[in-house]
């Protein structure tokens, strides 16, 4: 018997792997690259969302101009948090990595609900719903779902066809001798700290049509992409690719044969299970 | 009189932390040459090309490439200079391909510009790199990983081509085949400065060399000349 309800949930997830895929890109580019795994990244997605929000509700500036301003704020906030707090740490035991980076987590979310307060602000918009046969999608996820692969793309087309990309891609080889390519190792770090900025910031934009924001937003994302990084092989840009529409679908299949939560629990699961099985991550080698 | 030399090394003096490994080298290499660092195992040879292309800032000392002292230049600019450095154990980047391996030496704005033109260059000089182009650089054999390394500093436009061992770790007819290509890179009109425990054959190919030992210059003078010293025969070739 054909279930279309099932196919629109695997279909979901689909979308919402994308969405995903997005989000551990940034993370795992940051990893693979600068050797630094960013525990603030969600924070600075949430970031995004307020500048939005705030931009686009507080003075009316029109949505296009406000998700291209705050991308630039969050690329920005990538290079100052690389410059002020990577930076000092680099080379340092890895602990001191996490704790910095989770210091700047609680910062951020800090900073966020004094500013903003707790409610939950969303953009009043009314997003259209796609009709496809008996099914129906929210137009949201399926913009979501374009752009965040359009995102990747670029991204791709980046790192394997620019001299910059090619360098990115190198320093993470070879760091020493990257001046002998006329290469200066710190210049190729920032960039990619505003490129991961920018793909939160880009994150961000395609989270803020769909959700609310509120301080504490980081949280209910992060883990998940953290996770998404960890079983793809952190600093393994395809396999967290592919990670993360193999998460999407415990989420949105569990979901849909239990409740949404179990979704969750069950891709929980299936992540501490891999961890015995495959603890280099689903793709290693 | 003749003109002054193209590289300069005046006086240098480098270490890692509290170790010294050069006690005030100085040696100098003109336009046109092929000039030789000869030495043992920990003799500091390695550490002179360093101090040269700036990997390690000397202690004491400077460097002068045509008149330019190298002590206020950053060290991803002495590229720009006309110094490229092939690296001890040639050092490419072992997941990107022959060809981005080709790119990356020439990453600097000139060269992007005769990006096409050197390249073709390189493919005929190594026509195993061009059949290679799309393959992982850390898959190809010893000698063509070689290639690949000299192949990727001649990108950058060089004057002066720095060669650290560039034979080490390579099977004998391989280690001919690199000193032919030595011989065929002077002839393209490059300036050479090499560092070899090969002694025998690197003095074959250039025209002087300076003997290094535990940091310090022992002796210099034409190959001919270092092949018929006593000491030289003696303490590295066997005779
Ligand atoms: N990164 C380093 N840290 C500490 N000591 C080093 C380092 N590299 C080389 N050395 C020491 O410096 C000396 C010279 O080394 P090197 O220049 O590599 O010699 P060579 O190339 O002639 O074999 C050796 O005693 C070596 O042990
Ligand atoms: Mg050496």
């Amino acid at each position: 018997m054909f279930d279309t309800f099932l196919l629109e949930s695997v279909i979901n997830g689909i979308l919402l792997g994308g969405v995903l895929a997005l989000l551990a890109l940034g993370l795992n580019l940051i990893f693979g690259v600068i050797d630094v795994v960013w525990i603030c990244y969600a924070e600075l997605v949430m970031i995004g969302m307020y500048a939005i929000w705030w931009l686009h509700v507080y003075y009316g500036v029109p949505l296009p101009g406000a998700i291209v301003s705050a991308v630039m704020v969050v690329a920005l906030m990538g290079v100052l948090l690389h410059r002020l707090v990577i930076e000092p740490v680099l080379g340092k035991p890895p602990i001191n990595q996490l704790l910095v980076t989770g210091g700047v987590l609680f910062f951020l979310q800090a900073a966020a609900t004094l500013a903003f307060g707790i409610e939950f602000r969303n953009l009043g918009l009314r997003m259209p719903v796609v009709e496809f046969g008996d099914m129906f999608f929210s137009f949201a996820r399926l913009l979501a779902f374009g752009t965040a692969l359009a995102g990747v793309l670029l991204l791709w087309l980046f790192l394997t066809r620019s001299y910059l990309g090619t360098a990115i891609r190198a320093i993470s080889q070879d760091r020493e001798i990257m001046p002998l390519m006329g290469v200066d190792p710190r210049r190729i770090y920032l960039i990619t700290s505003a490129i991961g900025g920018g793909m939160a910031g880009v994150a961000a934009s395609l989270l803020v049509l769909q959700y609310d924001v509120h301080p504490a937003i980081g949280l209910s994302f992060g883990p998940i992409t953290f996770m998404i990084c960890v079983m793809g092989g952190l600093g393994n840009m395809l396999g967290g690719f592919l990670a993360a529409f193999v998460f999407a679908q415990f989420i949105s299949v569990g979901g849909y044969f239990f409740q949404i939560e179990w979704g969750y629990v069950i891709a929980f699961a299936f992540f501490i299970a891999m961890m015995f099985i495959r603890p280099k991550g689903l793709f290693s080698r | 009189m003749s003109a002054a030399p193209m590289l300069e090394v005046r006086g240098v003096s480098a270490g890692y932390g509290t170790f010294r490994a050069l006690f005030d080298v100085s040696l100098e290499v003109r336009a046109g040459e092929a000039v030789a660092v000869i030495g043992p195992n920990g003799a500091g040879k390695t550490t002179l090309l360093r101090v040269i292309s700036k990997i390690i800032a000397p202690t004491a000392g400077d460097v002068v490439m045509e008149g330019t002292p190298l002590g206020p230049v950053p060290a991803h600019r002495v590229v720009e200079l006309g110094i490229a450095h092939v690296p001890e154990h040639r050092r490419l980047f072992p997941r990107l391909t022959v060809e981005e391996n080709l790119r990356m030496g020439a990453f600097h704005p000139a060269a992007r510009a005769k990006f096409r033109e050197r390249l073709d260059f390189v493919y005929e000089l190594f026509p195993r790199m061009k059949e290679r182009r799309n393959q992982a650089a850390g898959t190809m054999s010893g000698g063509e990983q070689q290639m690949c390394a000299i192949g990727r500093a001649l990108m950058s436009g060089p004057k002066l081509l720095l060669m650290d061992e560039p034979s080490a770790g390579l099977a004998p007819v391989i280690v001919q085949q690199v000193f032919n290509l030595v011989k065929r890179i002077r002839a393209e009109g490059y300036t050479v400065l090499i560092v070899e425990q090969n002694i025998q054959q690197v003095l074959q190919v250039v025209d002087r060399a300076y003997l290094l030992e535990v940091g310090t210059i022992k002796q210099s003078g034409s190959s001919a000349e270092l092949l018929a010293s006593p000491e030289i025969r003696r303490a590295y070739l066997g005779l």
